[in-house]
């Protein structure tokens, strides 16, 4: 009986124990970035792309999924969701152009609800690394990729499949860090 | 220069907390008399720097002075003058200085209080406060210091969230952290009397009131914030159960136990570990839900976003306190020997039964809000719990609380029977069963269930006032002079039981709101709820730090005109952001609810509400908290210890 | 001096910049980018669904509400599709009601949502192991404090034990009567 009673009065201590080694555990890893709350997933990743046909935006012509596929062939393509009214597409615009000097990543872009005036605007201003641009006005895409925000990218591979994807935009350091290990890994 | 002296004033604070938990200890431990007197003058020290220190930072806001980092981020020369007050503790800065500085309230409130204690016990419980005051103040200090500072200072500050501009948020958080933090003195309380290894009735005489009265506030503080979400997101709710709303109602419902088991440890002298472990347990989840919603942890629009360096600090803080205490607890616990023994049925079964009811449906809101994360570390899968799950899983533990609410108070203390509450309580069973068939007749069954139990509580917690005063049964002189001779706890709990069906009532009128959004153009007229609304005119309106649009909407019954309505749509120059202003009339019985939205082509979105009995959520909230503020004015807990008589001198 | 009016540095950001504590981290431009969205939302409106949107037929749309009233709202974070005012939520509300009168079940739609957001946005999560825990907490928590009551029953203060013979006659001897 004493035993038991030993047991039970340490039973608090044990889940308060488990609960702050989890944690522990969760804030190390939000610091290595191995772990973050915020971070809500998409399960498109490792599914293949839905399809789609996108008219265009001056001065390029839209492209449909099949197209993006066929290109995809030789090698992975980086397909860029933005908008002319997203302050943070505009911040990664610069690491987009040097990507796209680079040569190597075809990027593809899908402008979200942008009315083509706006979009034509934001190219002229920031720059057009874009190879291809499809225009989503009605947002259907946006929705059957499984964004919730605008800049997000995604790396394709040859089989039509999301290799990579970041609801973000891009910087120096990511692209550096997470997507070049992604595009060699999905060339493979 | 003032701030200088605040962050100086911070730190002789923190020197002094960390005297206080020294001295008080150990002096307690050595039974020291000198040392064991001289906490109580540490502990209002402490708190005396803690207000200067406070009102330091005030000023900083007051007088605009940007060259201190925190007001500059916050404040803004435009910024109205209640908001510049407030606004110190409306980021996580500011509001861990707060925290602090209630934690210093109590030790000072114990120490000009606490004189009739027994000297060891009172030198412990300082010497506990001051040891977590001491972590705290040490955490503000060096990871969220208010007073930074910055040169060459800004001409102008970046401005509060508009959100935050408003008085009930304004006095949201000093009350909830009166009771978050209030609940510290239980806790003390509690781990000073594992150290002595000892609790007597009049330690539950002592911690009944500090426990009462950090749930009244923290009733108040909860309801505020929610009553605040109706009225300023204008989506016409008022929970969510988001992470930090569960956070701050996860110590609500242990400190609910905790006191209604201290009335047992003080009158029969039994529950002691569980009122010690509630005790320990309700700091303990303030402490966490303060940790969890700064850390980043949670996946909540509320949360301050912080960084996770800072979230270790506080872990390791929280580490020391709870984990500390908790072992204290399983090494010690043993030594309280409890005293009365008592059946299954009887109060202190019911209130057993309470504590465990209770304490599940902490558990399931703990693991509503800590599944995500969890799940995300263990499992690598990515899900949110919502309300869908919250009100699937706490309505039916919910439940059984209700009933015991009102019946519970009718058992007799030590062995008691059934039969007799069903003898008692009949004809309020009665009522509720007609009030929920009746209802059942116009709306779902949840709704009709919900009035139902409204109407068991509200009536049958003046149950026992009754039986007590004979009500009904003896001539009505009789009745008054019983009356008049209950203990005001009785009553007080009687309200405080009332209050809770009041609330229950208001969720479930709520719940059958009428409401309409529609497009209109001026002129009009739309037909809500049984009410007339037409849209008379929109205008600009200009404000201090903002430009309005306002929508006028008279709103007529039966062709009587009632009230008119000005919604509003504030857009904030300097943050680039809308809020809206909601109109509510209210006549106590129902809230008419008005948003004005988007304007397209010269015609405004409009959301019209009919919410009844809505404002009964937070009538219901404030007499809860009146209740148990109530139950503080019985003679019986006024704790002064008799002073003892000049011994007669024995006969020979 | 400008540091002031930008987002602080967060040092250890996410995801980490491995050794580097640089200024603008993941982190910040995640959350950037849900503000963004976020504010862009409320200057169109801190707003209300468009009653041009409801289903003509009241039942459809009561079944429509209650689809959406289970997922959530993936900007907002805290509140459900159907009291949302964000653009996607209106967009996903008008996909469920398109859905809704193409004849889908509600399993169907619910589904298609998940396919693409995840089990996030769902409000109430499906039982899995990993949710298991979750669905039965009320009752592991009613059976962990009703043994702890249980064992706890005989902690309450022993009987002292009996006196032995030495004990009970110390007893008789103090309380014999005295002459």
């Amino acid at each position: 009986m004493i035993a038991r009673r030993r047991l039970m009065l340490l039973a608090p201590l044990a889940v308060a124990a488990a609960g702050g080694a989890a944690f522990w555990a969760m804030l190390t890893r939000m610091q290595d970035g191995k772990f973050d709350p915020h971070d809500i997933g998409n399960p498109m990743l490792g599914k293949h792309i839905p399809d789609f046909d996108l008219p265009g935006v001056a001065p390029s012509q839209g492209f449909s999924s099949k197209e993006l596929i066929a290109a995809a062939q030789t090698q992975p393509i980086l397909l860029n969701f933005f908008a002319s009214w997203c302050i943070p597409c505009a911040s990664e615009a610069g690491t987009l152009d040097e990507l796209q000097k680079l040569g190597g990543v075809p990027i593809w872009g899908i402008a979200y609800k942008d009315a083509p005036e706006k979009s034509a605007k934001f190219l002229d201003q920031y720059g057009n690394p874009y190879a291809r641009i499809g225009a989503d006005m009605s947002g259907d895409v946006f929705i059957n990729f499984g964004l919730y925000g605008v800049p997000e990218n995604f790396v394709i591979n040859r089989k039509g499949i999301i290799a990579w994807h970041i609801a973000g935009p891009l910087s120096d350091d990511l692209v550096e860090q997470q997507m070049m290990p992604a595009i060699a890994k999905a060339k493979a | 220069m003032i701030p200088e002296l605040g962050n100086f004033a911070l730190a002789l604070a923190c020197a002094l907390a960390f005297a206080q938990a020294v001295i008080g200890i150990w002096g307690a431990h050595r039974r020291d008399v000198r040392l064991m007197a001289a906490t109580p003058g540490l502990a209002v020290g402490q708190l005396l720097a803690l207000a200067a220190s406070a009102g330091a930072l005030v000023w900083a806001s007051v007088s605009n002075d940007f060259s201190v980092i925190n007001v500059a981020e916050n404040s803004a020369i435009a910024k109205p003058l209640l908001y510049k007050i407030s606004g110190t503790w409306g980021n996580h800065e500011g509001s861990i200085l707060l925290w602090g500085l209630i934690l210093g309230i109590c030790g000072g409130l114990v120490s000009v209080f606490g004189r009739n204690l027994p000297s060891a016990l009172r030198a412990r419980v300082l010497g506990v406060l001051g040891g977590t005051s001491a972590g705290f103040l040490l955490f503000c200090l060096t990871t969220s210091n208010p007073f930074f500072r910055d040169f060459p200072p800004p001409v102008d500050g970046r401005g509060m969230n508009p959100l935050l501009q408003d008085p009930g948020l304004a006095f949201h958080p000093p009350i909830l952290y009166m009771g978050y933090v209030g609940f510290a003195v239980p806790f003390a309380f509690a781990v000073a009397a594992l150290l002595e290894g000892r609790i007597d009735a009049a330690w539950g005489r002592w911690v009944r009131p500090w426990a009462l009265v950090s749930w009244c506030f923290l009733t108040c503080g909860i309801a505020l914030g929610s009553w605040w979400a109706y009225y300023e997101l204008g989506w016409g709710g008022y929970w969510f159960w988001d992470p930090v709303e569960n956070a701050s109602l996860m110590p609500w419902l242990t400190g609910t136990a905790l006191v209604h088991s201290s009335i047992v440890v003080e009158k029969r002298e039994s529950l002691k570990i569980w009122t010690v472990l509630l005790a320990i347990g309700t700091f303990s989840l303030s402490l966490s839900g303060t940790f969890l919603v700064r850390s980043g942890i949670l996946n909540s629009v509320h949360a301050f976003a912080n960084d996770p360096a800072r979230g270790v600090f506080i872990l390791a803080l929280l580490g020391l306190v709870i984990g500390g205490s908790l072992l204290l607890f399983a090494l010690r616990a043993p030594l309280l020997r409890s005293g009365g023994i008592f059946a299954p049925v009887s109060r202190e079964g019911a209130l057993v039964l309470n504590n465990i009811l209770l304490c599940s449906i902490c558990a399931v809101v703990i693991a509503g809000t800590m599944t995500p994360p969890f799940a995300d570390l263990l499992f690598g899968q990515k899900i949110s719990v919502g309300a869908p799950y919250f009100n699937l899983t706490v309505l039916p533990l919910a439940i059984p609380v209700f009933i015991a609410m009102a019946v519970g108070p009718l058992l007799p203390w030590k062995r008691g029977r059934l039969w007799p509450l069903v003898e008692h309580a009949w004809w309020a069973a009665l009522i509720a069963a007609l009030v929920g068939g009746v209802c059942a007749f116009g709306m779902k069954l949840l709704p009709a269930l919900a009035f139902g139990a409204a109407a068991w509580l509200i009536i049958g917690s003046f149950a026992e006032v009754f039986e007590r005063t004979l009500l009904f049964r003896a001539p009505v002189a009789n009745s008054v002079r019983r009356a008049r001779g209950l203990p005001v706890a009785v009553l007080g709990a009687a309200i405080a039981h009332a209050g809770m069906g009041v609330t229950v009532a208001g969720i479930a009128g709520t719940s059958l709101d009428s409401n309409k959004i529609v497009e209109a153009k001026v002129g009009d007229s739309f037909s809500v709820g049984g009410y007339q609304w037409i849209l008379l005119g929109l205008d600009d309106a200009p404000g201090p730090n903002y430009r309005a649009r306002v929508a006028s909407i008279e709103v007529l019954k039966d062709g009587r005109p009632l009230a008119m309505m000005k919604p509003e749509r504030r857009m904030f120059t300097l943050q680039q952001q809308t809020t809206s202003d909601v109109a509510i009339r209210t006549n106590l019985f129902r809230d008419l609810y008005a948003v004005l939205g988007d304007e397209r082509d010269g015609k405004a979105v409009l959301r019209l509400h009919v919410n009844p009995l809505a404002p009964w959520i937070w009538l219901g909230a404030l007499i809860m908290a009146a209740g148990g503020a109530l139950s503080l004015a019985d003679r019986r807990l006024r704790v002064g210890a008799p002073s003892r008589a000049p011994k007669a001198a024995l006969p020979a | 001096m400008s540091n002031t009016f930008i987002l602080r540095p967060r040092p250890g950001s996410i995801p980490a910049m491995a050794g580097k504590k640089t200024s603008f981290g993941s982190f910040f431009q995640k959350r950037t980018l849900l503000i963004c969205v976020f504010l862009l939302v409320s200057a169109s409106a801190w707003a209300i669904s468009d009653p041009r949107e409801m289903l003509p037929d009241p039942k459809q749309e009561a079944r429509a509400e209650a689809i959406g009233s289970q997922l959530r709202c993936l900007v907002c974070q805290n509140e459900s599709i159907e009291d949302s005012g964000a653009p996607l939520a209106g967009d996903l509300r008008a996909k469920v009601r398109e859905q809704i009168k193409a004849g889908r079940t509600d399993a169907q739609i619910m589904a298609w949502m998940v396919a693409r957001y995840g089990n996030f946005v769902r409000l109430k999560p499906p039982l899995t192991p990993a949710t298991f825990l979750l669905y039965a907490t009320p009752v592991l928590g009613l059976l962990a404090g009703g043994l702890a009551a249980y064992i706890g029953r005989g902690w309450q203060a022993a009987t002292p034990a009996p006196l032995t013979e030495a004990e009970q006659a110390k007893l008789a001897e103090l309380t014999r009567p005295h002459a």
